[in-house]
């Protein structure tokens, strides 16, 4: 991995809800072209910080900078125009039921990005193709199943040309079965040279993807280092015992 | 005097049919105008609510309460005898195509809003995280979910209000009760009240019909 700027700069990022502190003094940064895996207990504060990269989340303190802006500074009036540089995949899909998925895609396209209908159409095709969903353009996202609809909503996503994708548990809510061609998509984008920040439970794709891992418990970043560091020879005693929980699920570790 | 008669005295048909004829115009266009005006301002007014500003939400619920809470003919006499008093003469067309307004109105902002709050916090913030705006993401998103999940209700509340057209007959509003029982005491037999009752029925079995439809239309499976 060649050392490229920094797309993506997390400082001292803090976030309470009333008096409960989520994240605490979070430093992390993502090199472009990076993909980065977030792991961690639930409640540890990842899709927070996830969320605070575009702002559906407003940080209590500190700063976010992406592709040299510092987002955390910007007024609330001028987010949007920010929000188009950070695509982001949740773990419930959220396609628009009441449209094909065609119409999925192009919607923010033309309304927020402003592009002329028929270039967002064909910017549209090209990313479900991308996706290998083409063939259901016109297709109704219930009619979809759901690692089907995930793959539309990354390319929702995609078809704005974000600088970073964030994926808060996108495999979280699929069929086992269906995992595989999520991921699958999430490897051909990192091949591409997308900036990827990843909060998910697949550890084997971390294993083999991920240029880096972070461990995140309590609100803080407990570890971070290359797959091999972080699953092969963890350091602190946090760590080995989310490892030996996550393989063995029905162990107590507690 | 035997049943057909009393209820389908064909002379009697004959003389008030024509009356009756311009009174279903009347009570057609009141419930259209109804329908239009009632149901575009409780969408409206539902979307303003979902800006969020404190005094117009305050000013929306308490309007919303009051003109649900009163019966209707309460505020038709309020403003039929009451305003000329002020120096405002309204007719008494004007008088129901108001207040039946303000009804619909008041229960359709009610039942969009229902249907606003019931679509997911995951829809607004995939709309937001793709750059759109809030009223953006109402217009295109919200809207139109909620709007089709709330056809069923908003049918029902729709051809009760302009059920109550009726209403007219207690101020001499030309529509279809009033004419025809005027036609009855005038005639001293019942047909003109069957009549009525056909009349109503010629409207608002097509309503229920193409209620029906548009139901169907708009249905998806979640």
């Amino acid at each position: 991995m060649t050392q490229g700027r920094t797309m993506l700069e997390i400082t001292a990022l803090e976030k309470r809800f009333d008096q409960t502190a989520v994240l605490r003094a979070i430093d992390l940064k993502v090199r472009e072209a990076e993909l980065v895996f977030v792991i961690g207990p639930s409640g540890s504060g990842k899709s927070t910080m996830l969320r605070c990269c575009n702002r559906l989340e407003e940080p209590t303190s500190g700063a976010i900078m992406i592709d040299g802006q510092r987002i955390t500074d910007i007024p609330r009036r001028d987010l949007d125009r920010m929000r188009l540089k950070v695509g982001m995949v949740f773990q419930g899909f959220h396609l628009y039921p009441h449209m094909s998925v065609l119409k999925n895609v192009v919607l923010a396209q033309t309304k927020a990005l402003k592009r002329p209908k028929a270039e967002a159409e064909a910017r549209a095709l090209e990313m479900l193709d991308q996706v290998g969903l083409k063939h259901k353009a016109e297709a109704m996202p219930n009619e979809l199943s759901g690692g089907q609809q995930q793959r539309v909503a990354i390319a929702r996503a995609l078809a704005l040309d974000p600088k970073v994708m964030l994926f808060d548990e996108p495999t979280s809510a699929l069929d086992p079965e269906l995992v595989g061609s999520v991921l699958k998509v999430m490897k051909d984008l990192r091949a591409k040279g997308m900036t990827m920040l990843v909060v998910s439970h697949e550890m084997a794709f971390a294993r083999e993807a991920a240029d880096r891992v972070v461990f995140m418990d309590g609100g803080y970043i407990v570890e971070q280092g290359t797959p091999e560091e972080v699953f092969g020879n963890p350091k602190s005693d946090r760590l080995k015992s989310f490892l030996a929980r996550v393989s063995n699920p029905n162990e107590d570790a507690a | 005097m035997g049943f057909l008669d009393t209820f389908f005295n064909m002379q009697v048909i004959a003389n008030y049919l024509p009356d009756l004829i311009d009174a279903v115009w009347v009570t057609l266009g009141l419930a259209v105008a109804t329908i239009i005006s009632g149901v575009l301002g409780g969408a409206l007014m539902s979307c303003l609510r979902v800006a969020g500003v404190r005094w117009v939400n305050f000013f929306i619920i308490v309007f919303a309460d009051v003109m649900r809470a009163l019966p209707p003919l309460v505020l038709i006499l309020i403003l039929f005898f009451g305003m000329p008093s002020l120096g405002i003469n309204l007719s008494g067309w004007m008088v129901i195509y108001i207040v039946l307004t303000a009804v619909l109105i008041a229960f359709s902002e009610e039942v969009f809003w229902g249907g606003l709050t019931a679509v997911t916090a995951g829809q607004w913030e995939a709309g937001r995280a793709t750059g759109l705006s809030k009223a953006q993401t109402l217009f295109y998103i919200a809207f139109p979910q909620a709007a089709r999940m709330v056809i069923p209700p908003l049918i029902n509340r729709v051809l009760a209000t302009t059920k109550l057209t009726a209403l007219g007959s207690v101020i001499g509003v030309k529509e279809i009760l009033s004419v025809s029982s005027s036609a009855q005491s005038f005639s001293g037999s019942a047909t003109p009240l069957t009549m009525a009752a056909i009349a109503y029925l010629v409207i608002f079995i097509p309503a229920v019909i193409v209620s029906h439809r548009i139901e169907r239309h708009y249905h998806y499976a979640t």
